[in-house]
């Protein structure tokens, strides 16, 4: 059967079972929005801007197991992704993005609406394709799909000329993907993981550090299993929130350089460290040269390039995690650690940040408050500063894909979009954002979003009046010189009001449980929740930039 | 130390925007490059002359391979190798300095390709040290152009990169 181009995008992406996508029309995709209008099987999400359409595909993604789709125009439409697609590069998330062009005959001649969109988003994508022949897109599709969603996942772009959407071939599709270059490797070397089996027997005070990789290559199950049998106790990264349930005596939070106590000063004491899916990103080691000094590290990632880039490793393994953890887990007996557990329980009991009394709100407190009476339950996404370090600390999540935040890139402005495509992705869910007043204006647009599509997100706003995390530097490390870290806020419920969302400002702690309470019980439309909360409360525990893990600011 | 590695890329547009993108970004260095089809029309080889320890080695060859048009990539510093490059120079050559630049030329086995009334030019090939050689010597007659391919390299005997 003849297609155009247009249709045969369409075609593919019902092909790949894409349920939504989230875009932004504009002058190259509206033969492609053409085809959408009569295509009842994919939903599409109209954003307010483009960046916007990526974090609502990468919430989406995210939350779902799914790859997440964005379609922008073409010049200022794509390069408004940039942002998006590098936050999704930066957390290996799963996204196909599709770009209109300008017609291939005026490609290169600086026209109207163009911009070198293969080339801006080479270093930010998984890979990119230029389709510039209709009879390639359907391999391209498959190809693009294929690429973002298996090995380590990641962002893939399509740039599609308004010419070739216009152009009609016959529609083949093609069976089979086979790309002979990308080849990822899932099963670990044997011996390796022999070696492995035998070093995680032989540990007196083993510790796992779980990634992201362990959401992606779900294999949280097959964790829980090694822990549970070998008594193994468990810390995570900002993107391994999920990998293991929280509430579980042998989690120990998260660690780094926001990390609990307890996590740090495991890393610093543990004889054998288990990363896996893990990156040892700086925020994680502090000094990578005195990061777990007194452990061998087992090394578990899918991507190569990770082993050995920032922490040698003693015994890497290149594989998926969930294959690699199953094969060392057969070679495993159960056994206790009765010692190394106490010494845990110890450090969990000897430490918590410290705590003001008095009338003001803490923003501890909101969090405290919504895991409360979401009981631990909701879908949380959130923005990028203080708000969500406390959102992390606090909000303990059990099961994988209920957390949504941007770790490697740190994006103010991810929350709001994020929680759009959480929500779409995830309809009878509960799905509750944490913000804070600067992250939520850099995106606030996407408010009429979630009201257009009754979207029935739960914003609290940790309003202090300040970019927090900044403000927490300057006074640690600049002599409290506050330079325009101050913000003059409009009236946020106010702002949410205009925009048709349901809106409260909460003062003192008293009125948080009836705020919460309000907020959940709205199904129709997104409540937004301004919480003036103290603006000189610090996150801690708060490991200084390069310092070690045991040089932890307690308080 | 100095490495010539070896990279087969797949003959497609913009392979090489992304394979010099990745050193630029990751901040390695590119000392030498030379680019051209192999025996199979769909694979080019890129080769490129980079500096650095093993671990920076090991970081580029997995970063390469990470980039879906690489096919392969190889390090031609741990095997036993043929390596050239090939220059042009024009080199300024009066009838009094003519016949010393000559036979400087076929001491070097390069070829004179050019003749004008006040210049010659040579061709060389070899490895980059005997160029960096032949160029010496014939600074102070005057180079008045000079190119050079970067390196070009293949392993000897059976073995392949």
């Amino acid at each position: 059967m003849k297609m155009n181009g247009a249709r045969i995008m369409v075609e593919m992406l019902k092909r790949e079972g894409v349920k939504a996508v989230f875009g932004y029309p504009g002058g190259t995709v509206i033969d492609l929005y053409d085809v959408l209008l009569e295509t009842d099987d994919i939903s599409h999400t109209l954003v307010r801007h483009e960046q916007g359409a990526a974090h609502a595909a990468d919430g989406y993604a995210r939350t779902t197991g799914k790859v997440g789709v964005c379609i922008a125009t073409s010049g200022p439409g794509a390069t408004n992704l940039v942002t998006g697609l590098t936050n999704a590069y930066m957390d290996s998330v799963p996204l196909v993005a599709i770009t209109g062009q300008v017609p291939t005959r005026l490609i290169g001649k600086d026209s109207f609406q163009e911009a070198d969109t293969t080339g801006i988003t080479m270093p930010i994508t998984k890979h990119n394709f230029l389709v510039t022949h209709v009879e390639e897109l359907t391999t391209v599709v498959r190809q693009a799909f294929h690429i973002a969603s298996t090995g380590r996942p990641g962002p893939v772009l399509i740039d599609l000329p308004k010419d070739v959407q216009g152009a009609e071939t016959e529609f083949v599709y093609p069976e089979k993907v086979d790309i002979h270059s990308y080849k990822p490797t899932y099963r670990g070397h044997a011996r390796q993981t022999i070696l492995a089996a035998r070093a995680i027997r032989d540990a007196q005070r083993p510790l796992f550090y779980l990634g992201g990789g362990v959401i992606s290559s779900g294999a949280t199950a097959e964790l829980f299993e090694v822990a549970e049998k070998c008594n193994i106790p468990v810390t995570y990264t900002l993107m391994g929130k999920g990998s293991f349930p929280e509430t579980h005596p042998l989690a120990l939070g998260w660690l780094g350089m926001h990390g609990t106590y307890s996590a740090n000063k495991a890393v610093m004491e543990c004889d054998l460290l288990i990363a896996v899916g893990a990156r040892f990103d700086d925020r994680v080691t502090g000094n990578t040269a005195t990061f777990a000094r007194k452990a061998r590290i087992i090394h578990i990632d899918i991507d190569p390039a990770e082993i050995g880039k920032n922490v040698k490793a003693d015994y890497p393994i290149v594989g998926d995690a969930k294959k690699v953890i199953h094969e060392i887990n057969k070679k495993l007996e159960p056994s206790k650690k009765d010692e190394w557990l106490a010494t845990i329980k110890k450090w969990k009991n000897e430490y918590s940040p410290p705590r003001r009394n008095g009338e003001i709100l803490l923003p501890s407190r909101v969090v405290e408050e919504v895991y409360r009476l979401t009981r631990g339950k909701a879908v949380v996404v959130t923005d990028v500063g203080q708000h969500q370090m406390w959102a992390a600390q606090i909000y303990k999540v059990d099961h994988p894909r209920s957390w949504a935040s941007s770790g490697g890139l740190g994006t103010m402005g991810y929350g709001l979009p994020a929680a759009v495509g959480a929500q779409t992705g995830n309809p009878s869910s509960t799905v509750v954002l944490f913000s804070g007043d600067g992250s939520i204006l850099m995106k606030v647009q996407e408010l009429v979003t979630a009201v257009n599509y009754r979207l029935p997100i739960k914003i609290f706003v940790l309003n202090n009046c300040y970019l927090g995390m900044v403000r927490q530097w300057q006074e640690c490390f600049y002599d409290g010189r506050y330079s325009c870290t101050h913000l003059e806020n409009p009236d946020l419920a106010g702002v949410a009001r205009a925009f048709g969302a349901e809106a409260l400002t909460v003062e003192k702690a008293e009125e948080l449980e009836g705020a919460v309470k309000k907020a959940m019980s709205v199904k129709d439309r997104p409540t937004l929740v301004d919480c003036r909360v103290a603006s000189d409360e610090n996150v801690l525990p708060f490991v200084p930039p390069g310092k070690s893990l045991d040089e932890m600011i307690l308080g | 130390m100095q490495h010539v590695i070896s990279v087969l890329v797949e003959n497609r547009p913009r392979v090489l925007a992304r394979v010099a993108s990745l050193f630029a970004r990751r901040g390695y260095n590119i000392e030498s490059l030379a680019v051209g089809p192999t025996h199979n029309p769909s694979v080019s080889r890129i080769t490129l002359a980079v500096r650095g320890d093993e671990d920076i080695l090991e970081q580029i060859t997995k970063q390469l391979y990470k980039l879906i048009d690489v096919i392969k990539v190889g390090d031609f510093t741990e095997i036993n190798f043929v390596d050239r490059e090939l220059a042009l120079i024009k080199v300024s050559a009066p009838a009094a300095n003519r016949s010393e630049i000559i036979q400087i030329t076929e001491v070097f086995r390069a070829r004179v390709v050019d003749v004008g009334e006040r210049n010659l030019m040579i061709e060389v090939t070899g490895p980059p040290a005997k160029i960096d050689a032949l160029q010496q010597l014939l600074k102070k007659y005057g180079i008045l152009e000079l190119t050079r391919t970067g390196r070009i390299a293949l392993a000897r005997g059976a073995q392949a990169l």
